[in-house]
């Protein structure tokens, strides 16, 4: 589709697993990982409130800084990388077309 | 260790759906004991969103999460249900009569007559950080993952670590209590709770605590219990702080933990259950709320408080396979007591 964008999960270092995401949805990077079974638990489903939704973005497009919410549950980690994120909190629009990702370790 | 606690039904897990069955089983005369590995009750509702509002909850246009909690124990109290709180049901027993005997992380014994899981998805265990020997110090050994009774630490030398709201507020609230209060933490600003950040910021500047910004806690030393800590800040230089307590609060997330290695049927970490009456593999066990899958399963509040009243009418025929029930209305008995 015209709107489909790419996203790049990094499963193991050099290892890119390319993921189609429509951006006509309202769909979150969350969701999206959610439905290629990526196992990311989403314990309170997109919130900012659990932060199982854990991913470290690797490279690509600058992304909007995350909301006050956002900084507070990743506050709450035992371990947080540079560029740790909430996946549920970006959402998939066209300018992210590129981004590359890894999911973090469940804590 | 106290004696043996005996009741009807033991339900494992103080959620909603727990706290619901309290009341059908009280219903039927059937007394109840709760067992939660949190310290409070309320399940995911209390520990991840007791300020948000619900709005499918039958008769409640719009309900906070912990004013449903609040409610619901109000509900059940005239049942005088009985608590063990912050304990996890380790191990389970069914005896030659059929009863149950569990026993929790601290040694608690429940006997029982049926056992009714709501353990949701799974008990909420903290987040541990990555402290080389952290487990050493586990049990009473100086490491506290939460805070259930803050009088353990009256007088008490303490290290606090975290960045979020609970390392904030106990900080806050320890520091009456506790002789000493280090609150480490490895950002430079809590970027959360303002208020809880600004109030420490201010204990802090009084000298009532310690705050240690830029570091995480990275070794623990002790002969048997814990003695030291080291905290090393994110530009290599370490110190060494003496005492009685390092309690890391990183969060808590919901993990199946004992309850998948009961023998029961699963299903995608989720116990297989009966739809007439939610009964598991094993007699005499029922599992109840979002810790039980069924075809057509939703794991919505609302379902879990029909799939306890069914649950009750099934443990009460387990439990006496002999007497008849005849459903009464609550409207037809009046205010409910056992
Ligand atoms: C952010 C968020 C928003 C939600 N919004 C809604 C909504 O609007 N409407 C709705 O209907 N639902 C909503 N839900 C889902 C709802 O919260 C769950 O369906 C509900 O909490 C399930 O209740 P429960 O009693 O089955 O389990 P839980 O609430 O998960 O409670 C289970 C308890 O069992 C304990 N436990 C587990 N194993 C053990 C053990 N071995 N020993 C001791 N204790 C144990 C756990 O510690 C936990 O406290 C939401 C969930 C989240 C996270
Ligand atoms: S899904 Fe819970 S914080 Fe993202």
């Amino acid at each position: 589709m015209e709107n489909d964008i790419r996203i790049y999960v990094e499963d193991a270092p050099g290892q890119r697993r390319e993921l189609e995401a429509p951006t006509d949805m309202g769909l979150s990077l969350m969701e999206l990982l959610k439905a290629n079974d990526y196992p990311i638990q989403a314990t309170c489903g997109g919130m900012a409130l659990c932060a199982t939704c854990h991913v470290e973005i690797l490279a690509g497009p600058p992304l909007i800084e995350p909301s006050d919410d956002e900084w507070a549950m990743l506050d709450t980690l035992p371990v947080l990388h540079e560029t740790s994120r909430l996946s549920c909190q970006i959402r998939l629009q066209p300018n992210l077309d590129g981004l590359v990702i890894r999911v973090a370790d469940p804590a | 260790m106290s004696a043996v606690i005996s009741t009807d039904i033991c339900i494992i897990g103080a959620g909603p759906v727990g706290l619901f069955a309290v009341f059908e089983a009280g219903l039927l005369k059937l007394r109840c004991h709760v067992v939660d590995a949190l310290p409070q009750p309320g399940g995911q509702l209390s520990e991840i969103y007791p300020k948000k509002p619900i709005y499918d909850i039958p008769g409640y246009p719009e309900i906070l999460a912990g004013d449903l909690i609040d409610n619901l124990m109000k509900q059940i109290a005239p049942f005088h249900p009985t608590f063990t709180l912050g304990e996890r049901v380790e191990s389970f027993a069914k005896l030659d009569d059929g009863s149950f005997r569990l026993t929790t992380t601290d040694g608690t014994e429940v006997q029982c007559k049926a056992v009714a899981i709501a353990g949701g998805l799974g008990s909420f265990e903290p987040r541990k950080p990555a402290v080389e020997n952290l487990e050493r110090f586990e049990g009473g050994k100086g490491v506290h993952y939460m805070v259930r009774d803050p009088e353990h630490f009256r007088g008490k030398k303490i290290v606090i670590a975290g960045g979020g709201d609970s390392a904030l507020d106990w900080t806050n609230f320890l520091a009456n209590v506790a002789s000493e209060v280090t609150l480490v933490h490895r950002g430079t600003t809590f970027r959360g709770a303002a208020d809880s950040a600004e109030k420490v910021q201010k204990l802090h500047e009084a000298g009532k605590i310690k705050l240690v910004l830029s570091s995480n806690v990275t070794h623990l030393h002790g002969n048997g219990h814990l003695q030291e800590v080291t905290i090393t800040g994110n530009n290599g230089q370490a110190e060494t702080v003496p005492l009685d307590a390092f309690v890391p609060l990183f969060g808590l997330t919901p993990k199946l933990g004992p309850i998948g290695e009961w023998g029961l049927g699963l299903e995608n970490d989720a116990v297989l259950v009966n739809t007439e009456d939610y009964s598991t593999s094993l007699p005499g066990v029922y599992a109840i709320g979002d810790i039980n899958t069924y075809p057509g399963k939703l794991k919505l509040i609302l379902c879990g408080f029909h799939e306890a009243a069914l649950m009750c009418q099934g443990a009460f025929k387990y439990i006496y396979p002999d007497k008849k029930y005849t459903l009464k209305y609550t409207t037809v008995n009046g205010a409910p007591s056992l």
